[in-house]
Parts: structure tokens; C-alpha cells; sequence
């Protein structure tokens, strides 16, 4: 017997339903993540330019005494991970959780002890019975400004100026483009040397400093550290709707096949039914043909 | 023309202005200056307050809050945590925001020290705003 007919609308139906939650979430994340990518674009300009006077700062210091750039024999490391509150963006959290249990388990392996905090609710979903989590911030990057990342960047600062943990690396999605971010690991403290040294060469100018250089360093310094978790955040951010668009549009489309193929499904019971009610007629009217 | 000085200010959420200007005065951690074309190379913090710039003989203001400022050659760069322009501030916003500000200033207690010097913080950019807001 072919399924009812009753039965494949009303799937049909539900299939329906759910292609106009996807398509609307869809739309949602895609304009979510044009203000997003606004954001990060505008902030490019600051972070380029905080980076560049820490530089030139750098290279008039002789021998910097920061404790920020305090390199200790690394035992405890603090691990910062950056997840969406939501889920329903493909593999976003995933990768970046999946990035985080391999770093952790390679620091395990060198004997040392790991402490996390956690940024966006899935990270902390799913670390929360597996490792010491020291502090969570869920639902803070619907709507979050600077004094989001001045309060983490202080979170992690004061606890390294005490030598509570020696090393801080930060995980989260790199945004790339609109479909792919990949999961990324920076040391945030100490900070690497290098990473200033670069360009401190051939970068000299001989400035007036107010106050002197050495308290602008300090100033500096933890402000380029914010910097790093804005811009965390900032891409984290525009990861997650980037994702949840492809990932929206991509269940919009499996839809419209399952549609498709319960249409199809549908005609032939359709066709199949109107075939058995024919026989019947045609076998009905020849048993009274052949009474007569 | 090349006897004009560039101003530049960005703050984490925009870049608020970049246009030349004449002059610019900038309210430096050791005392408000003023910038002219070919200034030393200078490098500052800056503190909440007024910064002001004369462009086409007009003057324009801002509130600004904390942050950097450098100088090199004919070039003025600004890196602040925020920036307003006088006819721009919702007087009666910043107004309210004080009010609350002040009232949280109160129920703090003595040993939040960090949460005080914040919102201390805060209450003198509120102020600043508002004095700015009356040169608009």
C-alpha cells in the first residue's frame, strides 16, 4: 500500500516551515555579520596604530624591566577560549573546542597545569566538568564595546603581574572570509619580544615623551593586550554569524530537496491511488456487465 | 597645501575625523598644548578633557576620553577610547548617566577600589562631555 497522501503533506508542510526559520535566520546572520565586518574594519585603523606607537617605544627602551614581558619558566598555563553563546553555525564552536582540547592535551603532555577562561557559553558548556575554569563571561558578545576587553584584559593582567600562571595563550576563530574562519592560537602573555622587535629597527625617531618613556611603555603595553582581545572577540564575532549564515543557507537548500523529493514522493501516491480507484470502477462496471 | 597639519582621530569603534586642520589643542597628560605644523615629533598620553581644532578660522570641539597622542612632522594622530564632537552630545543623556554615576559612586563601598577609580572615571568624562556640549 503507498503511504497516505495525508501523510506526505503533512511533512511537506513541516519541511516547509522549518525552510522559513532557516532562510530568516540566514538573512539575520547575514546582516549581523555586515555590521560586524564594519566593526572590525573600523577597528583595524586603532589596533594598526597602537601597534606602531608600541613599537617605535619599543626601540628607544634599552632593556625593557615590564613585567608583562617577563618570561618565566612556563609551568602554569591559563588558556583564554573564545566560543558563541549560540549554536546553529556548522562547525564554529567545534573546530575551536576541538583546537583547544589538542592544546591542551600537548601542554599536559610537557607536565604543565592549565587553567581556562572561558568567552561564549559553548566553550564553557563543554569544559566545565573537564577543566578548572577560573571564569566564564556568557552572553557578553551580543552587544559588547571596548569595556568588555579593557575588564578581561585586566582579568588576565593582574593575575600574570602576580605570577599566578606564566603563560596566556588565546584560542579563537580567526575570521578569513565569509565562509571559512579557522581556529587560531596567539600567546598573548608574555608578550613575544619579537613580535615587537620586528620593526623596532630602522624605526627611530627621536620624540618628545609625556610623561617619559618608560611610563608610556607601561601604559601601553597592557593596552595592546586589550587590543589582542578586542580583536579576538571582534573576529570571533564576525565568525560566528558568518558561519551560521553559510551553515543557515546550507539547511535552507537541504530543505528545498527534501521538499522536492516528497513532492515527488506525493505525485506517485497521488498518481497510484487515482490508478487503484480506476481498476476498481473498471473492474466494478465489467462484474456488472458480466451479472446482466 | 602643504602647510597644513593632518588630524587624525581613531577611537577602537571609528575612525572619528581626518582632515587637516590649522591647529589642534590636546589635552596632554602634563598639561593641555597645542599643536602647530612642524612640531617636534611628540608623544603623550591624554587625559579625559576638551580637545579643540581651528579649521577654515572656525573652532570645533570634542570631548575626549583617555588615550594617545603622537605628533610626527605634519601629522597629528589621536588614539582615544572615545571622542565626541560638542554638537553631537546628548546633554540630557550624559546628564541622566551622570546622576546614576553618582549614585553608584555612593553605594560603592570604600574597599572596591578599582570599581571607584572607574567610575571616577567615568563621572569626569561625563563632565567633560557636558562642559563641552555648552560650547557647541
Amino acid at each position: 500500500m503507498a503511504e497516505s497522501l495525508r501523510d506526505i503533506k503533512r511533512q511537506t508542510q513541516a519541511v516547509e516551515k522549518t525552510k522559513q526559520i532557516t532562510r530568516a535566520m540566514n538573512m539575520v546572520a547575514a546582516s549581523k555579520l555586515k555590521s560586524a565586518q564594519t566593526r572590525m574594519e573600523n577597528f583595524r585603523p586603532y589596533a594598526g596604530k597602537v601597534r606602531e606607537v608600541l613599537k617605535s617605544l619599543a626601540s628607544q627602551m634599552s632593556e625593557s624591566t615590564n613585567p608583562l614581558l617577563t618570561v618565566r619558566e612556563s609551568k602554569r598555563v591559563r588558556i583564554m577560549l573564545m566560543t558563541s553563546d549560540k549554536g546553529l553555525c556548522g562547525g564554529f564552536n567545534t573546530n575551536v573546542i576541538k583546537t583547544a582540547e589538542d592544546f591542551i592535551k600537548r601542554q599536559r603532555r610537557e607536565g604543565k597545569e592549565i587553567t581556562m577562561i572561558t568567552v561564549g557559553k559553548k566553550g564553557r558548556d563543554y569544559f566545565r566538568r573537564k577543566e578548572t575554569i577560573v571564569s566564564h563571561h556568557v552572553d557578553v558578545l551580543g552587544r559588547f564595546t571596548m569595556d568588555l576587553a579593557v575588564s578581561l584584559g585586566n582579568e588576565v593582567i593582574f593575575p600574570f603581574e602576580a605570577a599566578e600562571y606564566d603563560e596566556l595563550y588565546m584560542i579563537y576563530n580567526e575570521f578569513r572570509n565569509i565562509a571559512s574562519q579557522r581556529p587560531k592560537v596567539v600567546r598573548v602573555l608574555p608578550l613575544q619580544e619579537e613580535d615587537i622587535d620586528e620593526m623596532a629597527g630602522g624605526f627611530y625617531r627621536d620624540y618628545i615623551y609625556e610623561p617619559s618613556e618608560e611610563i608610556l611603555f607601561a601604559q601601553l603595553v597592557p593596552m595592546y593586550i586589550k587590543v589582542q582581545i578586542f580583536n579576538g572577540l571582534l573576529e570571533t564575532s564576525a565568525g560566528e554569524h558568518g558561519a551560521r549564515m553559510v551553515a543557515m543557507e546550507n539547511a535552507s537548500n537541504n530543505c528545498e530537496e527534501m521538499i522536492e523529493s516528497l513532492t515527488l514522493r506525493f505525485n506517485k501516491a497521488r498518481q497510484a491511488a487515482i490508478t487503484a480507484e480506476l481498476m476498481d470502477i473498471v473492474g466494478g462496471t465489467e462484474a456488472l456487465a458480466k451479472s446482466f | 597645501m602643504a602647510e597644513e597639519l593632518l588630524l587624525e582621530m581613531v577611537t577602537p569603534e571609528e575612525m572619528v575625523f581626518s582632515n587637516t586642520v590649522e591647529e589642534v589643542y590636546i589635552p596632554g597628560e602634563e598639561g593641555a598644548f597645542g599643536v602647530l605644523i612642524n612640531h617636534a615629533p611628540l608623544l603623550s598620553a591624554v587625559k579625559t578633557g576638551e580637545l579643540h581644532y581651528i579649521r577654515g578660522g572656525k573652532t570645533v570641539y570634542y570631548a575626549v576620553g583617555e588615550g594617545y597622542a603622537e605628533v610626527v612632522g605634519d601629522r597629528v594622530t589621536l588614539l582615544v577610547e572615545t571622542c565626541d564632537r560638542a554638537d553631537r552630545i546628548d546633554t540630557d543623556k550624559v546628564r541622566r548617566q551622570k546622576e546614576m554615576l553618582e549614585k553608584r559612586l555612593d553605594e560603592l563601598s570604600k574597599e572596591e577600589e578599582a570599581e571607584i577609580e572607574k567610575v571616577k572615571a567615568e563621572l569626569a568624562l561625563a563632565e567633560t562631555r557636558l562642559k563641552v556640549a555648552e560650547k557647541a
